[in-house]
């Protein structure tokens, strides 16, 4: 099942070219870029870990586009995503966050219902890929 | 097409007759170019707004040629690889470098061999780190930032430390080698500094002298030439010497530039800085009730003559007379 989330989740996969343009996007703004993995695929999984620094002052996406291939080189298997912050508002804020890098086999998630009192029934999603321990999921690799 | 090259490309006129031999590939209006890319005013600029420097602005100008005829052959898809255009500025300080890499970075934004065409200056302590582990993301930070246009390395020699072999500035030199090399068409480096310790760095390592493509060496201005940079700098502020106040800084020049650390450009306008300061404590001690705009934008012969260069100056000619 392929996971979708962020900004441009309806659309498919970008490609270099386009990720480097909406990067750009971002630094003409004057946005600081972010790049962060994970290999817990929920939807609520806020704990992404961080690639390095977010990357402040830059004026060109090439900088941002070097950091990415290094991460893909080291956790291609994994969840990659780039955010961009804006802080003028006075503090950092999120304006944009897409996946940039999806492991080759997507297992997906189950749906768990629970019984409840009365007729109610509870949901939880389970993700297959986080039965195993963290680093191991996705064939094993990252 | 050679016939109607206007007369203010008569410096590059060489260069006209390379478009011609790929007529058969197609055709590129040569005029056309040049006025969409506004090179001319970045060189025009170049050379009216700085005095002298007459064989830099020859390699700039020979420079900008080259890179227009590359840019023509890349759109009649004649060039295959992104051209190596790091440089190195050698000279004195206070020679231009750094304003004329200003420039560059204007050019080659203009012709579109950097994206962004700024100009990121950096020194050792911005590239080299204290500890270990703290200079590849420092360098690599650099790096970043300075992508897309020019990275302006001063006094690059320092980043090679021969005395001590776990200095840290050899992994800086590496980070920035593999950039050089595998990242031409992201960022233009160009190293300065001293025209001998550069040729030291160069001969201790070779990578570098092979991946510069550019040498470009800054001579040290004439008096003449100071003189007139002294000009520009007091009509930039709203000031102008006296008759006589020009002939003491004349003599100033030629004292200033005997003795030591005499940083050409930099040093006239040290000075003349310091003369504004003097003539601002001469009309406040005077206490003359009315001043007119003349006397707030004249300097006079004492606010130079006051100078300590000048007080040094006879001692060393006291001392050789003895």
């Amino acid at each position: 099942m392929r996971l979708t989330q962020g900004t441009f989740s309806f659309l498919p996969d970008l490609t270099d070219s386009q990720i480097a343009a909406q990067v750009q996007y971002c630094i003409d703004n004057g946005w600081a870029v972010n790049i962060e993995f994970t290999d817990d695929p929920h939807p609520r999984n806020t704990y992404w870990d961080m690639w390095g620094e977010p990357m402040f002052d830059l004026a060109d996406a090439a900088g941002v586009m070097a950091e990415l291939g290094k991460c893909r080189e080291i956790y291609g298997e994994r969840y990659i995503r780039i955010s961009a912050f804006d802080n003028s508002p006075g503090w950092e804020s999120l304006r944009l966050s897409f996946i940039v890098n999806r492991p080759e086999n997507e297992p997906g998630f189950r749906l768990d219902r629970q019984e409840t009192e009365g007729r109610n029934i509870r949901y939880t999603t389970h993700a297959y890929a986080a039965e195993l321990p963290e680093g191991k999921r996705y064939n094993g690799k990252g | 097409m050679d016939n109607d090259v206007p007369d203010e490309m008569s410096e590059t006129e060489e260069t006209a007759a390379a478009p011609a031999s790929s007529d058969a590939a197609g055709e590129i209006d040569l005029n056309k170019e040049i006025a969409e890319s506004g090179i001319e005013e970045v060189l025009d600029e170049l050379d009216r707004e700085l005095v002298g420097l007459a064989p830099v602005k020859k390699r700039i100008r020979e420079i900008a040629a080259l890179l227009l005829v590359e840019r023509m052959r890349r759109q009649l898809g004649l060039s295959v690889e992104a051209p190596t255009l790091h440089m190195s500025f050698t000279g004195n300080p206070g020679t231009g470098k750094t304003t004329v890499a200003l420039r560059m970075a204007e050019i080659l934004h203009r012709l579109g061999f950097v994206r962004r065409g700024h100009l990121v200056s950096v020194t050792r302590d911005d590239l080299v780190g204290q500890y270990i582990g703290h200079t590849a993301p420092k360098t690599k930070e650099v790096l970043k930032k300075a992508m897309g246009g020019v990275l302006f390395i001063d006094e690059a020699y320092y980043l090679y430390r021969p005395e001590n072999e776990r200095d840290y500035g050899q992994e800086a030199i590496e980070i920035l080698l593999q950039v050089m090399e595998n990242q031409r068409e992201d960022l233009v480096v160009i190293l300065a500094g001293y025209a001998d310790r550069m040729e030291t760095f160069f001969a201790s390592n070779p990578g570098f002298r092979s991946r510069i493509a550019h040498h470009i060496d800054f001579p040290d201005y004439s008096d003449a030439e100071l003189m007139s940079i002294a000009d520009l700098l007091l009509h930039e502020m709203n000031y102008r010497f006296s008759p006589e106040a020009r002939a003491a800084f004349a003599r100033y020049i030629e004292a200033r530039k005997a003795q030591p650390l005499f940083a050409n450009g930099r040093s006239i306008r040290n000075a003349l800085d310091r003369a504004r300061l003097r003539q601002a404590n001469r009309l406040v001690a005077n206490r003359s009730a009315k001043l007119s705009a003349e006397d707030l934008i004249t300097i006079e012969p004492e606010d130079i003559l006051a100078s300590r260069v000048f007080e040094i100056d006879r001692a060393a000619k006291a001392d050789e007379t003895q």
